[in-house]
């Protein structure tokens, strides 16, 4: 029987109420008294010298307040980038500076030159058009592995070069890997491009800063997944502004997809402009300026191998990797490709050898970080397409190459640095199989040919690690930051509470399904429970929202906090009852005594907290308030098998998707309507990457691919109806809650299965050559695949 | 967007009063035009709404039998209106953008523009229609000047647009996958005196017509007639979404299942 509510039920998402009804209150919907609005100057040419920005004539236009530039920052701190990359020979990363506005050079199309403060954004943008530049423009430089060669023209002038770094992981194993290598039956190698995206999150990015002169507080209302983070690294690094004196609230954020964790130039200055010019100002992206400054994700261009014994058993991956930074470095952009890409090597496999080398490389091009998946996408890609190859060329059921090398005994260390504390591979391929009819695949392919269509079948599994992460590791690894949570349970007089969290919601549905898990623990409605999220100066220091974390990090510290609330309301049940307190039992909303038919309601207990007449003060204080940080562990390690069915247009190339199944492993799940939507969104995206979307560049550096005309976006009906399940579940043995994470799993393991599925008809259909097709497979690739 | 001021005469008259003004512009649907001027990358004195003139809107039947669509006429309203009387025809004005663009862009707006992507081009050129303005009649044939050119002389409005109906009549469209516009577009018409093939999407000169693919149908309406042919490469667009080569490749696999599916 499913659950009516609590953990476990699908509750109706309460957020929807305003989110339907157009009640959400967005940053775009703040505007306050007095408000300016910045237009940004932006550069048209990808790299160039700024010799000179004349705003003379500009300054002079109606309504302009104030036009800043470069030398206005001079003194004030770039925007800083959170986690530090060790290379192989051990040196630390390069590391640019990334000013505010642009200073001595521009170096992509979209970086911001100069900044127009006005009365209207009609102003603003009348005014940044009459600014006079003078750039000389050189060089793009554009394609990664040219970027790294002797002599190439250089993003960066006080860089050695265009390489950030050269990653090895694991540098000290890389002679065994080798040697693997050399003693293997059969080696598959497979050089394969991941594709770079555009996030598109429904709501731009908007930024308001606010100051008042008479108490020096700064404020900040941004778009933003992390507010408190935002907060700390814009008033620390960038600004000089003490955490007590600066305000960060992300309000209503319409989707992030990861673009949101960063801490854009645009939130850095707002802020600095707003108490320069004493009044708000506020900043609107349009959806053109999204495509040209919105971090963008992946980037990969990527030759792995895999080298087998003589009974396929997988003994070594070996992998080589150029991972683009764009021009500057984003927030969290070093880790993408490494902590967050190579632990990832070892998928569902127990392969023993595994080398990683990423070299990470400066482009003329918006800088690149985490979207969704982060790292992992990149991973699961290119394993699970060589292991695919690798069954190809073998002569042997890709099903069971992948079966025969599954880990099976947990938990399990990986050569790449991690330990799988659960999982169950088998168990999810076995659903997986339930699901998706493979004995019929052979009458549907007949069907399909009789129609002149060419149909494959693609599968593949996926691992990845959520629930980031545990501070002290990451520090290790060279993260500037810790990766905890945080939770405050205020509970009221009456009974009712609030859960005041450090996790961002921003589509995800927190506010349900959080107040689902704290109604559950005590036995109340769910309607009692309010989550507040969202504003640094009302929720505990936390990390925010993204790589799958928000339940099993912040859903862990509300556990706790929940835990010490249940604990002193126990002591306050206990003198009420006059029993003694470890034989006092929380039940469905009410405190009994076991053994006896003595009881007292929740509210009874609630009120004496904050009414003391007859209550133990000289033991413990009034009211029911807690504060709990959970730092996890480990990560938690969501796993699944996916199965794509395809028919394709051999006339045309096009590709359609008759059947998508996902069975996923995500350990205890708390409201099950909720987590297949964000499966369903994941895989709306993962298909997305395989089919459609591509953000493409031409040799100058200038974004083809920037607006909708050219851009594309999945639509409904590009997408199948989706067979989801989650029921082969291994919870995760290190939280509280037993939960893994759900938000990535759609995205990051869908598009191996659809590439797979495409490689697999056209096999089918005589194709011989085709081993892979680079994605997204648009008609025109997939038919000029099959004229060779 | 700049500003600029606004007209919306009710009369054919008033409208060409109105664009002959200093850098007036014609607004039909605005689905080009409104999104160019809103990026400022066109700017406009006057922008002159034709959306307000009575007799510019509709769809009849003359006395030659010729379906006739006054130049306002949304794609919605063609679709609707006539699909008793050119089936064709309709089905092609029904498949141009979504509803939202199919309830505001205008016949006569989107020949004039006469984007190298659009559907209508192909219909107009494909079934030898007759161009009406406020001083003249244009041939299909004639009209089409490459792309977004066209043999229109500024301040002249497209008023009607007079389609003889053919024997048989289908449109095939290759999407582009991100603007869902024309990759390749091929409306193909049998008439008792021949068949006229016209592609839109493909060729870097906008809508042509495919005169060795006509001779074949002409001869053969059958989808094998044009297997043998092989599209002018030579002219196509090139870009992020296809090569010359995959879009002259479609033409014919386009041209072909128009054949087949005409009706």
């Amino acid at each position: 029987m499913p659950k009516d509510s609590g953990i476990g039920a699908s509750s109706k998402r309460r957020e929807d109420v305003r989110f339907l009804t157009g009640q959400g209150r967005y940053t775009d919907d703040i505007n306050l008294l007095g408000q300016a609005y910045v237009h940004f100057l932006r550069s048209d040419v990808a790299h160039g010298v700024l010799k000179n920005v004349d705003t003379s004539a500009a300054a002079a236009m109606p309504g302009v307040v104030r036009i800043f530039t470069g030398a206005d920052f001079e003194g004030v701190g770039g925007v800083p980038c959170g986690w530090q990359v060790t290379d192989k020979h051990g040196e630390p990363m390069q590391e640019p500076a990334h000013p505010i506005l642009a200073q001595g050079k521009v170096r992509y199309v979209g970086d911001a030159i100069a900044a127009v403060v006005a009365d209207s954004p009609e102003q603003a943008r009348d005014a940044a058009e009459a600014i006079m530049l003078d750039i000389d423009e050189l060089p793009a430089v554009v394609d990664m592995k040219a970027a790294v060669q002797d002599g190439a023209t250089k993003v960066h002038d006080d860089l050695t070069s265009n390489l950030c770094y050269d990653w090895g992981f694991v540098e000290e194993n890389k002679p065994a890997v080798d040697a693997a290598f050399e003693a293997a039956a059969h080696v598959t190698t497979l050089e394969l491009v991941n594709n770079r995206l555009s996030p598109n999150p429904m709501e731009p990015r908007v930024a308001v800063g606010d100051y008042a002169t008479g108490t020096d507080d700064s404020t900040l209302y941004t778009t933003s997944q992390n507010p408190h983070v935002i907060r700390l690294l814009m008033g620390a690094f960038v600004l000089g502004i003490p955490e007590h004196k600066l305000r960060v609230v992300a309000p209503d954020v319409g989707g992030g997809f990861g673009s949101k964790i960063f801490h854009y130039v645009e939130e850095a200055f707002v802020t600095f402009a707003a108490k320069q010019v004493k009044r708000p100002v506020k900043w609107t992206s349009s959806r053109s300026e999204a495509f040209i400054t919105d971090a963008h994700g992946r980037d990969h261009v990527t030759k792995i191998e895999l080298a087998l014994d003589a009974d396929n058993n997988f003994t070594g991956i070996r992998t080589e990797t150029y991972a683009n930074m764009g021009a500057y470095l984003s927030t969290f952009a070093p880790s993408i490709p490494t902590w967050l890409h190579g632990t990832l090597m070892a998928g569902n496999y127990k392969t023993p050898n595994i080398y990683v080398n990423v070299k990470a490389v400066f482009t003329n091009t918006v800088p690149v970080d985490a979207y969704r998946g982060a790292g992992r996408p990149e991973a699961t890609f290119q394993l699970e397409r060589v292991v695919d190859k690798a069954a190809r060329e073998l002569g042997v059921d890709p099903i069971e190459l992948r079966r025969q090398n599954f880990i099976t005994e947990f938990p399990y260390a990986t050569p790449v640095a991690v330990e799988y504390d659960t999982g169950d591979y088998e168990g999810t391929m076995t659903k997986l199989l339930e699901m998706i009819d493979r004995d019929g695949f052979e009458a549907r392919r007949a069907e399909s040919a009789a129609n002149g269509k060419l149909r494959g079948m693609g599968v593949n599994c996926y691992i990845e690690a959520c629930g980031i992460a545990p501070s002290a590791l990451v520090g290790q690894l060279g993260a500037r930051a810790g990766l905890y949570e945080s939770a405050t349970v205020r509970v009221n007089a009456t009974g009712g509470l609030v859960v005041m969290t450090g996790s961002h919601s921003h589509g995800q549905g927190h506010e349900t399904s959080f107040a689902q898990v704290v109604a559950d623990m005590i036995g109340i409605p769910e309607d009692q429970v309010e989550i507040v999220h969202g504003d640094t100066a009302n929720t505990p220091m936390g990390m925010g929202t993204y790589g799958s974390r928000s339940i099993a990090v912040g859903g862990s510290a509300m556990v706790r906090a929940t835990e010490k609330i249940i604990a002193k309301a126990k002591k306050i049940a206990a003198h009420l009852m006059e029993a003694a307190e470890g034989d006092i039992e929380l039940k469905d909303g009410a405190f009994s005594v076991a053994g006896t038919d003595k009881s007292v309601a929740w509210g009874d207990v609630t009120l004496a907290a904050y009414v003391p007449h007859n209550y133990p003060l000289e033991e413990i204080e009034p009211g029911l308030e807690e504060t709990a940080f959970y730092d996890p562990n480990n990560f938690t390690y969501p796993a699944g098998a996916y199965a794509c069915e395809v028919e394709i247009d051999p006339d045309t190339g096009k590709v359609e998707i008759m059947s998508f199944a996902a069975a996923d492993d995500f350990g205890n799940v708390i409201n099950p309507m909720i987590v297949e939507g964000q499966v369903h969104g994941g895989l709306a995206q993962g298909i997305g990457q395989a089919l459609l979307e591509n953000v493409s560049y031409d040799e100058n550096g200038q974004l083809l691919s920037a607006s909708y005309m050219d851009y594309t976006m999945p639509r409904a009906d590009d997408v199948p109806m989706f067979k989801v399940d989650h029921s082969s579940a291994t919870p995760c043995t290190h939280n509280p809650l037993g939960v893994k994470g759900c938000g990535e799993a759609g995205a990051i393991g869908s598009p191996p299965s659809v590439v797979n599925a495409v490689v697999d008809a056209l096999q089918r259909a005589g194709h011989t050559d085709v081993t892979h097709i680079d994605m997204p497979l648009t008609p025109a690739r997939v038919w000029s695949a099959m004229q060779n | 967007m700049y500003n600029f001021e606004f007209s919306k005469p009710s009369t054919i008259a008033e409208a060409v009063a109105a664009l002959g003004q200093e850098e007036a512009q014609a607004l039909g649907g605005g689905q080009t035009l409104l999104p160019t001027m809103k990026q400022r990358l066109a700017q406009t004195e006057t922008l002159v709404s034709l959306n307000g003139i009575a007799e510019m809107q509709g769809v009849c039947v003359n006395d030659a039998g010729q379906v006739c669509i006054g130049g306002a006429t949304t794609h919605a309203t063609v679709a609707r209106e006539a699909a008793a009387h050119y089936p064709g025809l309709a089905s092609l004005a029904g498949r141009i953008g979504d509803p939202a663009v199919r309830n505001r862009g205008t016949i006569g707006g989107s020949l004039g523009n006469n984007d190298p992507s659009a559907c209508y081009p192909a219909a107009a050129l494909g079934a030898g229609a007759t161009i009406l303005t406020n001083t003249r009649e244009i041939a299909a044939d004639d009209f089409f000047d490459g792309m977004f050119t066209t043999a229109l002389n500024e301040g002249e409005i497209i008023t009607e647009v007079k389609f003889p109906v053919p024997q048989a009549s289908n449109y095939q469209k290759f999407v582009q996958p991100a603007s869902r516009f024309a990759l390749v577009g091929v409306f193909v018409c049998k008439f008792s005196d021949g068949v006229r093939v016209a592609v839109t999407g493909a060729s870097a000169d906008g809508v042509f017509r495919w005169s060795e693919a006509e001779a074949a149908l002409s001869s053969d309406f059958s989808k094998g007639a044009v297997d043998g042919l092989s599209a002018p490469s030579g002219d196509m667009i090139s870009d992020l979404h296809g090569t010359a080569e995959y879009r002259a490749h479609l033409v014919k696999v386009m041209t072909g299942r128009a054949a087949a599916a005409a009706s």
